[in-house]
């Protein structure tokens, strides 16, 4: 740092330059003012989240019946688990981050970089668990039909587990009747040339509707909560007339537009929240291997002091404390 | 630079004798509190599912105290639960894995102060903004129609 702060020979005065009074270097401080705008870029994603929520109270999916997939365990529903593994994950390489932060400042060359490498996995880990998320939410798994209202309508049955009544979800696949006479889908090389058309759904609403008709067991359950804090179940006459006036699209899986679980907007904050997260674990690791590098080289060996090291920690721990709220509002509150 | 390390946490009652000793102590005390929520998250226990104080009937000074007591009355017990463990998970990464418990009071006050405040900020405005929408949506006499 001598060979580039000026030095006038004021040194005794407070006023003379050099001064640290918050005792931390011109980097730190900037990568701290950094994680504080960078909070409140958080904060007001999930604020709007929030304002959404709040806006439609009555109706918001119930996290715990959209992630309740853990890899390798198929047909099983484990609310929380994977989620909570992932939570473990990102908690756990924090700890090698800080722990690399510590040999660096005994200036133990070998301890940094283990610990580097490991923080890398982790990171590397949790990036892999949340594409496996996301491709498991666009997937989907039941399948639902959208109103003209926009609202989703689901489909199951009341069976008894253990003594007590429960509602279960029966895939679309199960019940619908095919058709025989299908819309093919319209492409550009046999249509107009400047029209196009998203993939057709699995099914049509009639063929739902023939399905359901035949299936005496199978009732359909609206958005709306009731006051047990579960969804509405519809009676069986109710079930056949709402899909009949009603039904508009067969939906499967979640994008941007639908969104079988429930209101579409709960997809476009996942999408958009998580993504902006997983976009800060990313980058983190790219940043963490550029770092992890330059300790093998020894850059900082010869600098003196593992100080780049701190600031990357520092961006590193900020996106595990972003994840502790994210995880909280998305799957937990 | 000289690298002095706070060794105590939970106001000096749990003591380390070393900088990597603490942060297994934190690692195990974060890991914990998730555990504590995933279980609670799980099993969501039934008292917890109520709120634990009906709203103040009455004129300005049941008002008053409705948003006094507003975590209580409006909310879920378990979700204040959750929102406060986040809070204290936050806390615990903040003080001791980015090392805030080490820096001046100035800068921990410059940082914390300024995203408390102006966080504290967003969520009112926009929660506020959100119940306001869904009281147009669903007031007896609203224009607005979803239910079809």
């Amino acid at each position: 740092m001598d060979s580039t702060v000026a030095n006038a020979g004021t040194d005794e005065k407070t006023w003379g330059g050099g001064n640290q009074p918050l005792k931390a270097s011109y980097g730190k401080m900037m990568m701290w003012f950094f994680i504080v705008s960078d909070a409140l870029t958080f904060s007001g994603f999930l604020a709007a989240y929030g304002f959404s929520r709040f806006k439609f109270i009555k109706e918001w999916p119930i996290a715990d019946e959209v992630f309740t997939h853990v890899p390798f365990l198929h047909g099983q529903e484990l609310p929380m688990i994977y989620v909570a593994f992932m939570t473990f994950i990102l908690i756990m390489s924090s700890v090698t981050m800080v722990l690399a932060v510590d040999a660096g400042h005994h200036m133990n060359k070998a301890k940094v970089t283990l610990y580097m490498f490991l923080t890398i996995i982790g990171g590397a880990i949790f990036v892999g668990s949340q594409a496996w998320e996301w491709a498991t939410f666009i997937q989907g798994d039941y399948g639902a039909v959208q109103t003209k209202g926009g609202n989703i309508l689901q489909f199951g049955e009341n069976v008894t587990v253990d003594g007590k009544e429960k509602f279960k979800r029966i895939s679309i696949d199960e019940f619908a009747i095919h058709h025989t006479t299908e819309r093919a889908e319209h492409d550009r090389s046999s249509g107009l040339w400047f029209v196009t058309e998203a993939s057709l759904p699995p099914y049509t609403v009639g063929e739902i509707y023939d399905g359901l008709a035949a299936n005496e067991n199978i009732l359909v359950r609206t958005q709306i909560i009731n006051e047990n804090g579960e969804k509405t179940i519809l009676s069986r006459e109710e079930s056949l007339k709402q899909i009949k006036e009603n039904g508009k699209l067969v939906v499967k899986g979640a994008n941007l537009h639908v969104n079988e679980y429930g209101t579409a907007l709960f997809a476009d904050f996942f999408f958009f929240i998580t993504g902006f997260h997983g976009f800060h674990v990313f980058s983190g690791v790219v940043i963490n291997i550029i770092i992890f590098f330059n300790v093998i080289l020894g850059t900082y060996e010869r600098r003196g002091s593992y100080e780049m090291v701190e600031k990357v920690g520092l961006y590193w721990h900020f996106v595990d404390l972003v994840w502790v709220f994210v995880f909280t509002f998305f799957y937990l509150v | 630079m000289a690298h002095e390390h706070k060794l105590e946490i939970f106001r000096g009652l749990w003591k380390f004798k070393s900088n990597t000793q603490k942060i297994w102590g934190v690692l195990a005390f974060l890991t914990l509190v998730t555990a504590v929520e995933v279980i609670l998250g799980i099993y969501k226990p039934e008292g917890l599912m109520t709120p634990w104080m009906t709203p103040f009937e009455g004129g300005f000074f049941a008002t008053l105290m409705n948003i006094i007591f507003s975590a209580f009355i409006y909310m879920k017990p378990l979700n204040l639960i959750f929102i406060i463990l986040t809070i204290v998970k936050a806390y615990y990464i903040t003080w001791d894995f980015m090392h805030m418990r080490d820096e001046t009071k100035a800068l921990r006050r410059m940082v914390v102060w300024t995203a408390v405040f102006l966080i504290c900020y967003l969520i009112f405005i926009l929660l506020q903004e959100g119940g306001y929408v869904f009281e147009v949506y669903n007031a007896d006499d609203a224009i607005i129609k979803r239910d079809f």
